[in-house]
């Protein structure tokens, strides 16, 4: 079987193709904007100006984006494995307990430092735990790890619903959240990055763990592909028959990517608990895991490509929240549909224009060599 | 005596909240079965759910919806055979595509067309279905036992519930006894032998997706048109993977669909039932757990625990005609 599209150079196939993809997506969005008789241009300028316009809006975009470079990162890994973790969600869920603990154990006698290590700890160990079982299951079981994943993730927000609603709840409140975090379960918002820049970051809870995200998608690239375990992981996501054939351990790969993934997944409860609302709350993750998936996508699974990826989806967070003030009828909701059509056209239909860019520069090509010959007669 | 009647409630609603499930098994059945997963089941059933909710209350009239409910239904169902077919896109991601794609326009629509925070219209008399009586259901009501069953269990449901039940015989002789069938469970299996035979593996898998798509679309109509009156933001709450649970769980054959559809219904009928009452021998069950053992069952399932479920071969791999 010959390979089914013909070599493009490395710009078009990392650069243009991903370009054009995106490009087809927005304007699908656009379509939608205009069924609901807004204006697509000015809602794009509502949206930038939203979220890059202002201290605060930069600040709550990079805030937005941090979980996004987390699950992002998480997805990423494990399509590297052949894997489809669509469980980032119940991960991220889960490790909100792995946040939380930490934070209600310590937060009155520890530094601030020493709580935020353990919740780094507890956040990964718990998200990569709820990842263990779909990885193990996958394995060892030969259960598909995209459907235990999403029934993965309908137990977990039956089990946090119940955690929060009837063990951690504080007596007497009605909320079904902890109770709030002392000084020391606070992360340090990053207000210098912006007093450098000479901005004012307002109320935005940017916070460190953007560059706890920052220093993981470094730790990513490293280990994917510049590790023996990342070696192995890459060679079984391009064929699972050629590292058997190498002696490569299928099953151990497998789980030790499911739980890398989870624990990714699982540190983007940082965030949000510890670094804004410095108190665990009912379904905190709010479908960040989701778009982990099309970040994952759209950065073509490489760290590089995956924090661009992030900061833009934050910017449609942020900005998102900003149109909605002026145009009424674009609620956040709107997101979801792009975050839907991005996954639709960089992942599902990758491919689409694949063909007429190669023959576009197949006869550029050829005009190219044309010209050559007739410069040499 | 009053146990009976207790039970007899439990399995009213528990044949009322199944029908969606039904619908959307099967319909995941046809597709699967011919080698296209669709975790986009969901997506497909809150769309049609929209779109008849919307359609029943502009035009006065269900019917209108349910065609509605279905042509949307279809239209997603395309997009999706576009990707995983013609495209030999990842069958996985363009699923989670149109399950984010439906969730976000449903409510932007509904917003932008009706605005009630994303709800349509309270439907009324005429524009949604009605239940229907069978023959004679008031006068054998007083008979013991039969009588109970006969009126309360068997009568006073949807149409739609009714032909629900019936294509589940339905889509068994048509996958175990028509032509069509044959192909269609051939094409999941080994595509290449279909092809080798003559019979084109895209149209056949094309047709299998449209199928996939009506089942969908009348499952979200019986969703806003009958279960309630009108479509509310996320109605479908994740019965669409509930009934992907359970096709799985029924090892992609239409009758143990049913049952498992059945028994996932029965479970949340139980759970609505059984809020802040203590069970006999185990004490209080948390909601929360009842609500997860749908989920918590089909894992176990998968992983070989009870039986092994085994897809269809072919599932999830694009055909590519050799070259």
């Amino acid at each position: 079987m010959s390979v089914p599209y013909a070599k493009l150079p490395a710009w078009v196939d990392y650069g243009l193709i991903p370009l054009i993809n995106l490009a087809v997506a927005f304007a699908v969005a656009g379509l939608v904007v205009l069924a609901v008789g807004e204006s697509p241009v000015r809602a794009a300028g509502l949206m930038i100006q939203g979220a890059f316009g202002y201290g605060e809006g930069i600040g709550f975009t990079l805030y937005y984006a941090t979980n996004f470079i987390f699950t992002g990162l998480a997805v990423a890994v494990a399509f590297h494995c052949g894997l489809f973790n669509i469980g980032g969600e119940g991960q991220a869920y889960v490790a909100g307990l792995g946040v939380a603990l930490p934070c209600l154990w310590l937060d009155q006698f520890a530094p601030w430092y020493l709580v935020f290590l353990a919740a780094i700890v507890g956040s990964a160990l718990a998200g990569a735990a709820w990842a263990l079982i779909p990885g193990w299951l996958q394995a060892k079981r030969g259960s598909h790890v995209v459907i235990t994943t999403i029934m993965f993730n309908f137990i977990a927000s039956s089990l946090m619903v119940y955690v929060l609603v009837d063990v951690l709840k504080p007596a007497g409140s009605m909320a079904p959240q902890t109770r709030a975090f002392a000084e020391s379960g606070q992360l340090p918002r990053l207000d210098w990055m912006f007093s450098w820049a000479g901005v004012d970051m307002g109320g935005a809870p940017f916070n460190l763990s953007f560059l706890l995200a920052l220093v993981m998608a470094g730790v990513v690239w490293a280990v994917i592909w510049r590790t023996r375990l990342g070696y192995e992981i890459r060679t079984m996501g391009h064929s699972p028959r050629a590292a058997a054939y190498a002696g490569i351990r299928q099953s151990r790969i497998i789980i030790i990517t499911m739980m890398m993934s989870g624990a990714l997944a699982g540190m983007m409860a940082l965030n949000p608990i510890m670094g804004d609302q410095h108190r665990m709350q009912l379904d905190f993750v709010g479908g960040a895991g989701f778009v982990g998936i099309a970040v994952a996508l759209m950065g073509r699974s490489h760290p590089v490509g995956i924090v661009p990826a992030a900061i833009l989806f934050g910017m449609l967070y942020q900005g998102g929240a900003e149109i909605s003030f002026e145009m009424p009828q674009i609620s956040r909701d709107m997101i979801t549909i792009i975050q839907g059509l991005v996954i639709l056209f960089a992942g599902a239909l990758e491919n689409m224009f694949r063909p007429a860019i190669t023959a576009f520069f197949a006869t550029l090509g050829g005009a190219r060599a044309d010209k050559s010959i007739a410069a040499a007669e | 005596m009053e146990y009976f009647d207790t039970l007899i409630v439990i399995l009213q609603s528990t044949v009322r909240v199944s029908v969606p499930l039904i619908l959307a098994a099967l319909a995941g059945l046809y597709s699967e079965r011919a080698g296209i997963f669709d975790i986009g089941l969901e997506g497909k059933m809150l769309a049609a759910a929209f779109a008849g909710g919307a359609a029943a209350s502009v035009y006065g009239s269900a019917l209108v919806g349910l065609g509605a409910a279905v042509f949307v239904s279809v239209c997603l169902a395309l997009v999706h055979g576009f990707a995983s077919i013609t495209q030999r896109g990842n069958q996985i991601v363009s699923g989670v595509a149109i399950n984010f794609i439906a969730l976000g326009a449903t409510v932007i629509l509904g917003q932008a067309w009706f605005r009630q925070g994303g709800r349509t219209p309270q439907l009324g008399e005429g524009e949604r279905f009605t239940t229907v009586e069978l023959p004679f259901a008031a006068e054998l009501a007083d008979v013991p036992i039969l009588g109970s069953i006969y009126s309360n269990l068997l009568s006073g449901h949807f149409l739609l519930t009714y032909f629900a039940f019936a294509l589940v015989p339905f889509t068994w002789w048509v996958l175990y006894r028509t032509r069509f069938g044959l192909r269609l469970r051939a094409v999941g299996e080994n595509p290449g032998a279909v092809d080798t035979a003559g019979i084109s593996v895209i149209w056949l898998r094309y047709r299998a997706v449209i199928c996939c798509g009506i089942l969908c679309g009348i499952a979200g109509a019986y969703l806003s048109m009958a279960m309630t009156a009108g479509f509310v933001k996320g109605m479908t709450a994740g019965k669409g993977f509930i009934a992907l649970a359970a096709l799985i769980f029924a090892k992609w054959k239409p009758v143990n669909v049913m049952f498992a559809c059945l028994l996932f219904g029965f479970l949340d009928a139980m759970s609505i039932r059984m809020q802040g009452n203590a069970l006999p021998i185990v004490g209080e069950v948390p909601v929360q757990f009842m609500q997860a053992l749908p989920y918590i069952l089909t894992v176990i399932l998968l992983a070989g625990f009870i039986g092994k479920a085994i897809p269809p071969r072919a599932g999830g791999v694009p055909y590519v005609k050799e070259r």
